[in-house]
């Protein structure tokens, strides 16, 4: 034993031992960016291969293989693993906010050129290729009055929906509910249009319309809207009941509380600031939509007051059409209806979060 | 019981009656709860505190409330039966009339006399736009998950993730409008940059012109994409249980090996059902896609030189000039969007509800 302790004993270290591992110098990361972009600038120019955004793309990669190297070499392999993935990570972040933030930036400078009252005054009828005038008022009309309509069908049947899958459904029927209000989310818009169109349009609204032709309404938008706002209001209030206590429940039944009323009295208020938030963030949804309205509301230049008879526009298709519009004055109109569109849907979503927030349930 | 010695002496007959509603355990969920109940419904004489039940008259009620829910509940399952047979009985008609095969022909004039159209190109155009799509938007928008759940200061992480869901609610024809508008000049002097240095590439050949193209289109959709999967999988990496972490790095893994043995693994399903939403989201993407892509009929892996389509983007430009066979071929063409939409979707569900944790954050 004695043998091998003194056989071992160290020899003086070349350095005092320490127990930190070695870790890089600060400076050296800003470093390696900075000489990283030096190369690159110098093979870009060199190569006559391109200008300023190429040099970042490349001193980027140069940076991530560059820091991998020093980080390999001073601290190991570990460590430069990590130091790459987290500048990786970082730099996905930095990749995205780009062009959102473009998105948000062009958005509002360009919107706020016609932002005035005009624009929300009047609207597209009579507006020919050469006006600068014409607004958005008979879109915003048609928004309104086709979420509201889609709402008021939506809410009601939404609501019962969740409460059968939640508190009555039980067995193989409740299980297919379910899985299909999950499948129905992912029907995209335009197939739920297309129903709407050979369902109401073509095969029922000549038996209400006085020429008995088939005609675009904006009911008939409000029904498409409807189907693609059911799941999200199934949903969102299924999972509000879920979170309802159940000593609540226990304890109205305890009380010889009939379940209805149990439902109706306790547990529908208890979950009831959940469920207006989803309701909410599907109305949001709602307005957004274009290709729905696109193919059974028509679209119109004209006020139209009356969502069972003509056509009528909404918000998104009004963009849309104006961002299709050879009229120089066009882009601007497209502009600012789209700028007002996403102040409605934001102000919906930043309410239906903020009232989330307020009134949340046990998680 | 003991002040109501009626009913406490009835309570003997029902004696064991009366503990079986009490097997279930107390903090039982409302399914469990409801049973009592309609077990005591066939009105024998008095059970315990069967006194106190309503009667049948009462029970009336609670019946029709009960077949309302389940009238609610049946009105999805006829919804989407009923969206298949109508599309399918329009579709039918045009298909027959059709001159060409529907599913290999290039080409899209259901108007003429002899009505020739195919989807091979539209459904290739929507897999191809989509595909790359999430190729793009998904590592960038786990990375910012990641960023945004473990790098981020928690503050910075909470506010940014607001946003970011924010986001998810632009409608997608503002994207669509920025895509056409302001994202179409820098998409085109990167194609013509691509052309010149790696033109020898088939997907980067041709002569121009360059722009409106496929490379475009997934662009914008990525960027509509990146929120939604960012926000669904932040969520997810939220709630890797705090022990799992704090358990990696208490024994010495740096961030990324935490990252990668604890909060990946947990969150793969929910990782896994975000990418396949938003798949469902791009494949059924209409205006975005139509107002980027340049809308030709041939089957091409060029990626940069104008042209691409997609089904969805097909209905909304060609449905104005669209007739009866028109209408009916976009129908149909609208079924096999459904079609394809659906499978991703019940493949998604299928996965989320095999690990059935993660059903309330990835819906």
């Amino acid at each position: 034993m004695t043998t091998t302790l003194t056989s071992h004993r160290p020899r003086p270290p070349a350095q005092p031992p320490t127990l930190r591992a070695r870790r890089l110098p600060k400076w050296l990361p800003p470093a390696v960016a900075l000489g990283a972009l030096l190369v690159a600038a110098a093979i870009v120019y060199g190569a006559g291969i391109g200008g300023p955004v190429l040099v970042v793309v490349v001193g980027a990669l140069l940076y991530l293989v560059g820091l991998f190297a020093a980080a390999n070499a001073v601290e190991g392999r570990r460590s430069a693993r990590n130091r790459t993935w987290s500048a990786l990570i970082h730099s996905a972040f930095v990749l995205a906010v780009l062009p959102l933030a473009s998105v948000v930036w062009t958005l509002v400078t360009k919107g706020l050129e016609r932002f005035d009252a005009n624009f929300f005054l009047t609207s597209m009828n009579n507006i020919g290729a050469r006006d600068p005038e014409g607004g958005a008022y008979h879109a915003i009309v048609g928004t309104l009055i086709q979420v509201g309509i889609a709402a008021l069908i939506t809410i009601p049947i939404g609501i019962l929906c969740a409460i059968y899958i939640v508190e009555y459904g039980r067995g193989r029927f409740a299980f297919a509910i379910r899985f299909f209000v999950d499948v129905m989310t992912g029907i995209p818009s335009i197939v739920s249009g297309l129903f709407v169109l050979a369902f109401w349009v073509l095969v029922v609204s000549p038996y209400f319309s006085s020429t008995g032709r088939p005609g675009f309404s904006g009911f008939a938008a409000a029904l498409a809207l409807s189907v693609l706002m059911l799941p999200t209001v199934v949903r969102s209030t299924e999972e509000m009941l879920r979170l309802v206590p159940a000593p609540l429940r226990e304890g109205a039944y305890a009380l010889g509380v009939p379940k209805w009323k149990t439902i109706l009295r306790v547990v529908l208020p208890t979950a009831l600031p959940g469920i207006v938030t989803g309701v909410m963030l599907a109305i949001a949804r709602a307005a957004g939509e274009t290709a729905p309205v696109l193919l059974v509301a028509g679209g119109g230049a004209a006020i139209n007051f009356n969502p069972f008879e003509n056509n009528q526009s909404s918000l998104a298709l009004f963009v849309y059409q104006q961002a299709g519009d050879a009229s120089r004055y066009a882009p601007a109109r497209a502009w600012t209806a789209a700028l007002t569109l996403v102040a409605l849907v934001l102000i919906l979503t930043v309410a239906a979060k903020l009232l989330a927030r307020r009134n949340r349930l046990g998680r | 019981m003991g002040e109501t010695p009626h009913r406490s002496a009835d309570a003997g007959t029902g004696g064991t009656r009366v503990t079986e509603g009490h097997q279930w355990p107390a903090g039982a969920s409302a399914r469990m709860a409801e049973a009592p109940v309609s077990v005591r419904t066939p009105g024998g004489p008095g059970l315990g505190g069967g006194g106190a039940l309503p009667t049948a008259r009462r029970f009336g009620a609670e019946r029709a409330f009960r077949g309302l829910t389940l009238a609610a509940g049946g009105f999805v399952l006829v919804v989407i039966a009923a969206i298949a047979i109508f599309l399918i009985a329009k579709a039918v008609p045009a298909l027959q009339a059709n001159t060409e095969n529907f599913w290999t022909f290039e080409g899209w004039f259901p108007n003429d006399a002899e009505p020739k159209f195919g989807i091979g190109a539209l459904a290739f155009g929507t897999v191809l736009t989509a595909t790359l799509a999430l190729l793009v938007a998904v590592p960038i928008a786990l990375g910012i998950a990641l960023y945004l759940s473990h790098y981020a200061p928690r503050r910075v992480g909470t506010s940014l993730g607001f946003l970011i869901d924010l986001l998810a609610a632009v409608p997608s024809v503002v994207f669509g409008l920025w895509g056409r508008e302001i994202f179409l000049n820098p998409v085109r002097d990167f194609s013509a940059w691509l052309n010149t240095y790696f033109g020898w590439i088939p997907i980067f050949g041709g002569d121009g012109p360059f722009g409106r193209s496929i490379l475009l289109g997934s662009l914008v959709l990525a960027i509509m994409v990146l929120p939604i999967v960012t926000s669904l999988s932040r969520e997810v990496f939220l709630q890797t249980p705090t022990a799992n972490e704090e358990a990696a790095l208490a024994l010495g893994a740096t961030r990324w090996e935490m990252i990668r043995t604890a909060v990946l693994p947990y969150g793969r399903p929910g990782i896994i059902a975000a990418v396949m939403l938003g798949l469902g989201r791009a494949l059924g993407e209409t205006i975005a896609l139509a107002m980027t892509l340049g809308i030709t009929f041939n089957i091409s892996f060029n990626l940069i030189e104008n042209g691409g389509n997609s089904i969805a983007a097909n209905i909304a430009n060609t449905f104005g000039e669209a007739n009866e066979t028109g209408r009916g071929a976009l129908i149909a063409s609208g079924l096999v969007l459904f079609a394809i939409t659906l499978i991703v979707n019940i493949t998604a569900r299928a996965i989320i509800y095999r690990r059935r944790e993660f059903t309330e954050s990835a819906a």
